[in-house]
């Protein structure tokens, strides 16, 4: 494999605490003594991954439906290639947006190129959110959507094998 | 819905990051809170009990280990929905998995710990499910920061 920027032994990390830390006092020590490892390795290779970037951060991940953000709507836009770029930056400046990406086209099933995720209490929330985002995009917007979700089927979150 | 404490409120305002890599990590956070370490792990518990939590841990971003991360959908014929999601989750790669308004109503993340393991689970979906998937992998990540406090 190349291009591999982890060893095995964070490897293992990974895997140890990929569902979550143990809830005891001393939880870096407890993964250490499961992994065979020292306490101070084990902290010392989750700084250097959080570091790195690996580990995006450390805490609480909430299902957002139980603390009340119960709409969530993926917006779409269709917006000319040459100005994509530059109205995508300015689309994850919003301080409402948690996620904003350009991705490819499926034509002719999927003309949307940029992406951003808006969040709520209730649709009218999002859809005035949308708005806002159009309104930044103006006439290099030829057409748009909002996806709202209505389930969760599934979220675990990244599980590397065993 | 279940109903949130004050506390609770707090642990979700303050929590979602910076969880210290210390000895007695729980000890310093909770001090932070104005609470006991003890409090602290029964109410993280609770909260992930009450399903108001998904996980209390590290969360990882594969492609800075060399692996990758892609959203995909699929338009699920209504009556086969149920049978589709189950084949769908059952993969390992799918790391989420929400059904959506439109007629692609299936959209889920695909996270793989290599760059060729995407091609691999489509591939796997779409012989599993005999439906085409739909891959947009990200041209640019212009923001990503999914924090969100308790509004209840």
């Amino acid at each position: 494999m190349i291009d591999r920027k982890i060893d095995d032994v964070d490897r293992s990390l990974i895997v140890a605490t990929q569902g979550g830390l143990p809830l005891v006092p001393q939880p870096y020590h407890a993964i250490a003594e499961q992994l065979g490892l020292s306490a101070d390795e084990v902290m010392q290779r989750l700084r250097a991954m959080l570091e790195s970037g690996i580990i995006r951060r450390i805490g609480a991940v909430p299902n957002h439906y139980a603390i009340g953000w119960t709409a969530n709507g993926m917006t779409v836009w269709d917006v000319a290639d040459e100005l994509v770029d530059e109205l995508g930056a300015r689309i994850g400046a919003l301080d409402f947006v948690t996620h904003c990406y350009r991705r490819p086209r499926a034509l002719p099933a999927w003309p949307y190129n940029l992406f951003a995720m808006v969040h709520g209490a209730s649709r009218a929330e999002c859809s005035a959110k949308a708005e806002e985002i159009g309104v930044l995009l103006g006439d290099a917007c030829r057409g748009s959507d909002i996806l709202y979700s209505t389930k969760i089927l599934k979220k675990t979150g990244l599980r590397l094998a065993r | 819905m279940r109903e949130l404490s004050t506390v609770d409120r707090k642990i979700l305002a303050k929590l979602q990051g910076d969880f210290p890599i210390c000895e007695r990590p729980y000890a310093e956070a909770a001090e932070q809170l104005g609470i006991s370490e003890e409090e602290l792990l029964q109410r993280i518990e609770q909260l992930l009990a009450d399903k108001v939590l998904t996980r209390f841990g590290p969360m990882f971003q594969i492609e800075e280990m060399g692996g990758a991360f892609v959203l995909a959908a699929l338009a699920a014929p209504e009556e086969r929905y149920e049978e589709v999601a189950a084949l769908v989750n059952a993969l390992p790669a799918v790391a989420h998995n929400y059904r959506r308004e439109h007629a692609l109503n299936m959209w889920f993340v695909l996270a793989t710990e290599t760059k060729a393991g995407i091609a691999e689970a489509i591939a796997r979906i779409e012989r599993d499910t005999g439906l085409p998937v739909y891959a947009f992998p990200k041209e640019r990540e212009f923001f990503v920061e999914m924090k969100l406090e308790a509004r209840l």
